[in-house]
C-alpha cells in the first residue's frame, strides 16, 4: 500500500445561497481507500481544525443504494467505468493530482449543501406510474404465468438501475431519460405490465416533464456514465411505447373505462 | 413481569390459519379513522406501509434516508426463500420450518417460524405480480439455488441483487400507495424518540435532516421497522446509516430487548485493510456453492502465493469438518472455523486474518463464462475494492459482522410488550433464534409487512379510539423539548475528539471482546470499559455546525450515543448466557472438537431485558421456549 499526495478543490454551498470551490489540500491518502473513506479523512482533519466538515450523501458503500452522487473531475461518479463514488478506490489516482469534486448539477436536483442533492423528483415519477396495481394477497400462483428467460433477464438488466442520477448529470440537457426508460421499461416489458403499460409511460414521461428535465437528444453520455452499464436501447423503447400511448391518448383510449355491463 | 407470547393454541400447522380467523376485524370505513406511524422503509416497512394504506389505514412513512428505495435491505445479494417445492426435491412447509429452527440453533419460538414457512411461498407469489425479476429457466419458471444450512434448493434469487429487486418491488407497492393518498412518505427525516401515553405507543419525535427541525407525529399505532445494530461494532457490513437509536429509544421508553447476544457475522466478506476502513463488504454465500475455502495445512506457507501451495498442502476446512455441508455449512459454524484456522496462524493476506475461497475447480468444470454470469457482479465488485481478479486467483476472504438475530420483544402478534408498539424485521427479536440462516431475513421482512401485520394489527386497535392522542398532549412536548435539549448539548460540548473516533473505538472494543468468540472475562472487561468510554464521549466529543441545518455530524453523534449505552446491554446479555449457541459463542462452553455447546436445561429461554433507569442493572425477564415439533438435539452438520 502506497499514500498518495492529492489536492482537491471541493464545492461548498449552504442550500440555496450561492457556492464556491474550496482548495483542500490531502496528503498522505492510502491508495487502498475509497474515494469516500478519502472524504472521512479529509472530514476528520476538517474537524479536527475547527472547520465545517463537507456534507455528501452515502449509505451502503457498496455500490447498490445509489446514495452517493459526486462529479469527479466532471464525470458522475468518477473516472473507473461501471463504477459508482464509493466503489472508486484511491489507487485510480496518483500522487500530485488535483481533483476536482462537485454536485450532480441538474435543475430538477437542487443542491441541499455541498455535494448533497435532491432527488425527491425521481421517487416523484415512479409515483405517477411505476408500479405494477397489485394488491398484497392477490396474486396466481407464481409460476402459473412462465415468462421467457431472455424476456426476465432484459427486464433485469433494466431493473439494475440504482436511481443515482448520474444519467441526468452526465447529459448536457439533464435529461432524465435513462432513468425513466429503465424504470418504465422494465415493468413495460414483462407481461405483468401489460395492463397498465400506457397509464404509466404516459405518466412517468409527463411528470419527467414536470419536474424540469431537459429532452433527450440522442448523444448517450448517460450510458457511459451509468454505474450499472443500463444501455440506451431502453429509451428506444420508451420512445416507442410512449408514441403508442400518445396516439391512444389523443382517441381517448387510455381514459376509456369499460361499461358496467348489463 | 410474565410475558404473553399469545401463541394460538392448537396443531402448529393450524396455528396461523386459527389466529386468522380469530382475529378482530375492522370495518373499511373505521380503517380509515386510523393513523398508523411505519418507521424505515426496508423490506418490513415499505410492504407493512403499503399493504396497510391498500386495507385503508392512513399510514405515515419515515426513513431516514433521501428515498425510501435505499433502506439497507436494498444490498442484500443472494435470495429469498421459500417453500414452493418448485425443484421436487422433498421441500415443504414443514422442512423450511424444520431448517430454520434447527439453523436458529433451537433458540426461536417455533409458532413464529412455521408462520415464516407458512407465508414464504405468498412472498414469491406477490413478489412475481409486481413485476420483481427472478431469474428463470429456459422453460419460463423460476429458478433456484442452494443456501447453506439446507439441503434442499429452495432460493429465489434475482442475480445477486436480490434483496434491491425485492425492495424496489416493495417500493413500487409504497409508490402506488403514495399516489393514491393513503401513505404521507418522509424521507430524509430520523426518528429521534418515541412517545408513550399511559404506556401505549401513541407517536414519534423525528428530526428533519435537511431543515433540522424537530417535530413530532400522534398515531394510533407504532411500526418500527428499523433494522439491526450491526453497526455497534463499527465495522460491518451495515450501510453507514444503520443504527439502533429507533430501537433503542423505545427500549428506554419500556420496550424490552431481546436476546441481543445473538449477533450474525457472516462467514465471506473482504478483509479488513486499514484504519481507515468505513465498512466491510460482503460476498454473497452463494459463492459458497461453487467456491471452495482453503488455507494452507502448514503455517510455512502462508506468505506464498496460492499458486505456490500445491493441492495436497491445502487444508480445505469446512469440506474436512462438515463432510455432509462441506462449503454450505451455515454461517456461524463456518465463519468460527475461519477464525480457528486463522489463530491457528494459517491465515492468509495482511494481517493473517483470511481464508481463501477457490474458484478454480468450478472454473475448471464449468467454464469461466457460467461463473461470470452466476457471479460476474461479485466477482467485479472483489476487483475494484481489492485489485484483485478472483478469475486468476483465490478470493481472499474473513467473517465480518453482518445481521443481529436479536431485537425489540414481540408476541406472536409482533407487538412489543409496550400496547400499540409493534416491531417488524430485523428490528424484532422472533425468528432467527440464535442464527439466521441465508436467504431468511428477506423472507422475514416481507412476511411481517406484507402477511402478518396487517392481519394481527387489528387486534390491538379494536380496542383503540382512533385520533384520541395528538401532538397537544402533554407528552409529546416534552419528548420534543427532551430531543432539542440533547441536540443543544452535542453541540455545545465542543471536544477534542470526532463523533467516529468514538464510535470506532466502541466498535473494536464490542469486536474484541463480544465477536465471534466471547469470555466471561473478555465480557466483563469490556463492561467496565465501556461505561468509561460513554462519559469521555459526553465529555470530549466534537459536533460541529448548528442544528438548524444539514448536519450530518450530529446525526452520527445521536446514534453514537445510543450505541454506547446499548453496547453495554450487548456484553450483559452476552455475559449472562453462560452457553453458546448459534452465533454466541462463549469460549467456556464448548465440546472437545470446538463445537457450540448450549445448555437447555437452563438457557432454553428468550431473554427479554426491561430497562430500569441504569443501563448496568437491567431487568431480566424470560420467556421459556418450548419445541413441541422440532426435538431439541444437537446441531449437527457434519
Amino acid at each position: 500500500m502506497s499514500q498518495l499526495n492529492l489536492h482537491l478543490k471541493v464545492w461548498r454551498q449552504n442550500g440555496s445561497q450561492p457556492g464556491h470551490f474550496q482548495d483542500i489540500d490531502a496528503p498522505d491518502i492510502p491508495d487502498h481507500a475509497s474515494f469516500l473513506e478519502m472524504m472521512d479523512i479529509i472530514n476528520e482533519r476538517l474537524i479536527s481544525k475547527g472547520e465545517d466538515p463537507v456534507a455528501f450523501d452515502h449509505d451502503c458503500r457498496e455500490g447498490i443504494c445509489g446514495a452517493c452522487s459526486m462529479q469527479i473531475n466532471g464525470v458522475p461518479h468518477g473516472p473507473a467505468k461501471a463504477t459508482t463514488t464509493c466503489q472508486l478506490h484511491m489507487r485510480k489516482f496518483r500522487t500530485g493530482d488535483t481533483i476536482w469534486v462537485e454536485p450532480f448539477r441538474a435543475r430538477a436536483f437542487p443542491v441541499l449543501k455541498d455535494l448533497m442533492i435532491d432527488r425527491g423528483a425521481f421517487d416523484r415519477i415512479q409515483q405517477a406510474g411505476g408500479f405494477i396495481s397489485v394488491r398484497t394477497g392477490a396474486p396466481q400462483d407464481a409460476n402459473a404465468l412462465p415468462i421467457g428467460k431472455v424476456v426476465a433477464d432484459a427486464a433485469m438488466d433494466a431493473a439494475e438501475c440504482i436511481g443515482c442520477g448520474a444519467c441526468v448529470a452526465a447529459c448536457k440537457n439533464a435529461s432524465a431519460m435513462l432513468f425513466v426508460s429503465a424504470k418504465a421499461g422494465q415493468l413495460n416489458s414483462l407481461p405483468q405490465g401489460q395492463p397498465e403499460k400506457d397509464r404509466r409511460t404516459l405518466g412517468m414521461v409527463r411528470q419527467m416533464d414536470k419536474e424540469g428535465f431537459g429532452n433527450c437528444t440522442n448523444q448517450y453520455e448517460c450510458e457511459a456514465a451509468c454505474p450499472k452499464e443500463i444501455s440506451v436501447r431502453w429509451i428506444t423503447k420508451l420512445n416507442r411505447d410512449y408514441a403508442v400511448a400518445a396516439v391512444k391518448d389523443a382517441f381517448g383510449n387510455t381514459r376509456k373505462e369499460a361499461g358496467g355491463g348489463d | 413481569m410474565s410475558l404473553n407470547s399469545n401463541i394460538p393454541s392448537g396443531p402448529m400447522a393450524m396455528k396461523w390459519s386459527t389466529h386468522k380467523q380469530d382475529s378482530k376485524l375492522i370495518n373499511p370505513k373505521n380503517k380509515r379513522k386510523f393513523t398508523v406511524l411505519v418507521v424505515g422503509s426496508g423490506l418490513a416497512g415499505s410492504s407493512a406501509a403499503a399493504t396497510l394504506s391498500e386495507l385503508g389505514y392512513k399510514v405515515k412513512c419515515f426513513c431516514f434516508q433521501d428515498s425510501a428505495r435505499r433502506a439497507h435491505s436494498i444490498a442484500a445479494q443472494g435470495g429469498i426463500n421459500a417453500a414452493k417445492n418448485y425443484q421436487n426435491d422433498g421441500d415443504s412447509v414443514h422442512r423450511l420450518f424444520y431448517d430454520t429452527v434447527k439453523g436458529g440453533d433451537f433458540r426461536a419460538r417455533e409458532a413464529n417460524v412455521h408462520r415464516l414457512a407458512e407465508v414464504s411461498v405468498n412472498i414469491i407469489d406477490q413478489c412475481v405480480a409486481q413485476g420483481v425479476p427472478f431469474a428463470r429457466e429456459y422453460g419460463g419458471m423460476l429458478a433456484n439455488r442452494s443456501f447453506g444450512g439446507a439441503q434442499v434448493s429452495r432460493t429465489f434469487y434475482a442475480r445477486g441483487q436480490t434483496g434491491q429487486q425485492l425492495l424496489l418491488g416493495a417500493y413500487s407497492a409504497l409508490n402506488k400507495e403514495i399516489a393514491g393518498g393513503g401513505v404521507q412518505m418522509f424521507p430524509r427525516t430520523e426518528m429521534l424518540d418515541l412517545v408513550t401515553v399511559d404506556g401505549h405507543a401513541k407517536g414519534i419525535v423525528t428530526r428533519d435532516l435537511v431543515t433540522g427541525k424537530i417535530e413530532s407525529h400522534a398515531g394510533d399505532a407504532v411500526l418500527l421497522c428499523t433494522g439491526g445494530y450491526g453497526n455497534v461494532f463499527y465495522l460491518s457490513t451495515n450501510a453507514m446509516g444503520c443504527n439502533v437509536t429507533a430501537t433503542w429509544r423505545a427500549h428506554r421508553k419500556g420496550a424490552f430487548f431481546a436476546n441481543p447476544c445473538y449477533t450474525q457475522i457472516h462467514p465471506t466478506c473482504i478483509p479488513v485493510s486499514g484504519e481507515y476502513q468505513s465498512k466491510l463488504t460482503l460476498m454473497s454465500e452463494s459463492l459458497r456453492n461453487d467456491g471452495r475455502v482453503w488455507v494452507p495445512k502448514n503455517a510455512a506457507d502462508c506468505g506464498k502465493t496460492p499458486d505456490q501451495i500445491p493441492e495436497d498442502a491445502r487444508d480445505y476446512y469446512l469440506e474436512r469438518k462438515y463432510p455432509s455441508f462441506g462449503n454450505l455449512a451455515p454461517r456461524d459454524i463456518s465463519s468460527r472455523a475461519a477464525k480457528e484456522a486463522c489463530d491457528d496462524g494459517r491465515g492468509v493476506g495482511p494481517g493473517g486474518r483470511g481464508v481463501y475461497l477457490d474458484f478454480a475447480e468450478a472454473i475448471g468444470q464449468y467454464g469461466a463464462k457460467t461463473i461470470a454470469e452466476r457471479y460476474g457482479n461479485l466477482f467485479d465488485m472483489y476487483e475494484r475494492i481489492t485489485g484483485e481478479s478472483a478469475y486468476k486467483r483465490p478470493m481472499r476472504i474473513y467473517p465480518a459482522v453482518h445481521y443481529t438475530m436479536g431485537g425489540l420483544w414481540v408476541d406472536y402478534n409482533l407487538m412489543s410488550n409496550l400496547p400499540g408498539l409493534h416491531v417488524l424485521g430485523e428490528a424484532n427479536f422472533s425468528d432467527h433464534g440464535a442464527n439466521r440462516l441465508g436467504a431468511s431475513a428477506l423472507m422475514q421482512g416481507l412476511a411481517d409487512g406484507y402477511f402478518v401485520i396487517p392481519t394481527t394489527i387489528a387486534n390491538y386497535l379494536v380496542n383503540q379510539k382512533p385520533g384520541s392522542i395528538t401532538t397537544e398532549h402533554p407528552e409529546f412536548k416534552k419528548a420534543v423539548e427532551n430531543c432539542t435539549a440533547q441536540t443543544k448539548r452535542f453541540l455545545n460540548i465542543k471536544g477534542k475528539r470526532s463523533v467516529d473516533s468514538f464510535h470506532r473505538e466502541l466498535g473494536l472494543l464490542v469486536w474484541d471482546k463480544c465477536g465471534m468468540a466471547r469470555t466471561k472475562e473478555g465480557l466483563t472487561e469490556a463492561l467496565n470499559r465501556i461505561p468509561a468510554l460513554r462519559e469521555e464521549f459526553w465529555q470530549n466529543v466534537n459536533v460541529p455546525g448548528s442544528g438548524d441545518f444539514t448536519n450530518p455530524e450530529l446525526e452520527k453523534a445521536g446514534r453514537v450515543a445510543d450505541f454506547m449505552e446499548f453496547a453495554e446491554l450487548l456484553c450483559l446479555d452476552a455475559r449472562h448466557r453462560e452457553e453458546s449457541c448459534g452465533g454466541h459463542f462463549r469460549s467456556e462452553h464448548q465440546y472437545p472438537d470446538g463445537e457450540a455447546k448450549r445448555d437447555d436445561e437452563n438457557f432454553s429461554y428468550a431473554a427479554a431485558w426491561e430497562y430500569t433507569g441504569n443501563f448496568s442493572q437491567p431487568t431480566l425477564n424470560k420467556e421459556p421456549l418450548t419445541f413441541d415439533e422440532v426435538h431439541l438435539a444437537v446441531r449437527s452438520y457434519k
